[in-house]
């Protein structure tokens, strides 16, 4: 067990790790997520009240699921690196900022533009949208809070520190359609009983929720290399990786 | 498909505008993030073989 955390750990291995993985995991994702949108756009049937506009659905409702698993990501990454002080959870930590602020950016963009036709207006400070905005600032916080240091161990601090205590939002986020009176509908995928969504609707989605986690995996993967090619640039093994052309 | 036409299923009743706008913003911005660390990536690489081949042009001039 210690062994798979020091060798997650080791920049070498991780880095090579990580080309591997990448290597077909985002070919898979960028696949499924295509069959998913054509699906979503094209085949699946209008809604019986929405009528057409629901098909926002589709993205929005990926975006804003892997928006939040994102931040469980980063938050998990922020403790490990502040309780261990190992500098991948920071590097990781760090990946998962500006994936999770673009993913929240969709889930926000979409949903105004899915308010429009549905409720009339692009903006209504409700509870489940301002929990979200507030998640938004969280993640563009992190990325702020480490440029703003000059010292990067002690950036990473500060943005360990943030991400954990952010993570009180979350449940807010994901209770907020129960516990207020709210304009946006609640979750029609249920873990427990039926889905209140047809299997028409509901296939094409849960491809997207897949494709969507799968492609949020390979950018943070992405992302870490290339922070590790900048960091380590003097290193002898990647000097070496370079000059051979491998992964 | 769902739609009768392709005009069909660019109008969708109305709906069109928002719906393609949406999917629209949606790819950009994944593209976006996907492009950037692979670009990224690249360009640091490059440095780092053009930086090696010069240490070793300038190790052999030197034996």
């Amino acid at each position: 067990m210690w062994s798979i955390v020091h060798k997650m750990g080791s920049a070498p291995w991780f880095y090579r790790f990580a080309g591997g993985l990448t290597r077909w995991l985002l070919p898979i994702a960028l696949v499924a997520l295509a069959v998913g949108v054509v699906w979503g756009l094209l085949f699946a049937p209008a809604d019986f009240r929405q009528g057409n506009s629901y098909r926002i659905i589709f993205i929005h409702v990926p975006a804003a699921v892997v928006a939040l698993a994102g931040y469980y990501v980063m938050a998990f990454a922020g403790l490990v690196s502040l309780v261990w002080k190992i500098k991948m959870a920071d590097t990781a930590m760090r990946a998962v900022a500006p994936i999770g602020a673009a993913l929240t950016f969709i889930a926000l963009v979409t949903g105004a533009i899915w308010g429009k036709p549905t409720w009339g207006a692009w903006w209504v400070w409700d509870a489940r949208i301002t929990s979200m905005l507030i998640l938004l600032f969280l993640y563009l916080g992190v990325i702020a809070l480490f440029e703003a240091y000059e010292n990067k161990a002690a950036a990473a601090k500060a943005c360990a520190v943030l991400t954990l205590v952010g993570t009180v939002n979350i449940p807010i986020i994901y209770k907020s359609v129960d516990w207020w009176y709210s304009l946006h509908q609640p979750a029609s995928i249920k873990f427990t009983g039926e889905s209140a969504i047809d299997a028409s609707m509901l296939y094409p989605l849960l491809l997207n929720i897949g494709a969507f986690y799968m492609l949020f995996a390979s950018i943070v993967l992405l992302n870490m290399r290339a922070e590790l090619v900048q960091t380590h640039r003097g290193a002898n093994w990647l000097q070496k990786l370079v000059s051979a052309g491998g992964r | 498909m769902y739609f009768e036409s392709i005009s069909d299923a660019l109008t969708m009743a109305g709906h069109g505008p928002y719906v393609w706008a949406s999917y629209g913003i949606t790819l950009a911005v994944l593209a976006a993030l996907v492009i950037n660390p692979i670009q990224r990536q690249r360009s640091a690489r490059r440095a780092i073989a053009a930086e090696v081949r010069r240490r070793d042009a300038a190790q052999q001039k030197e034996t």
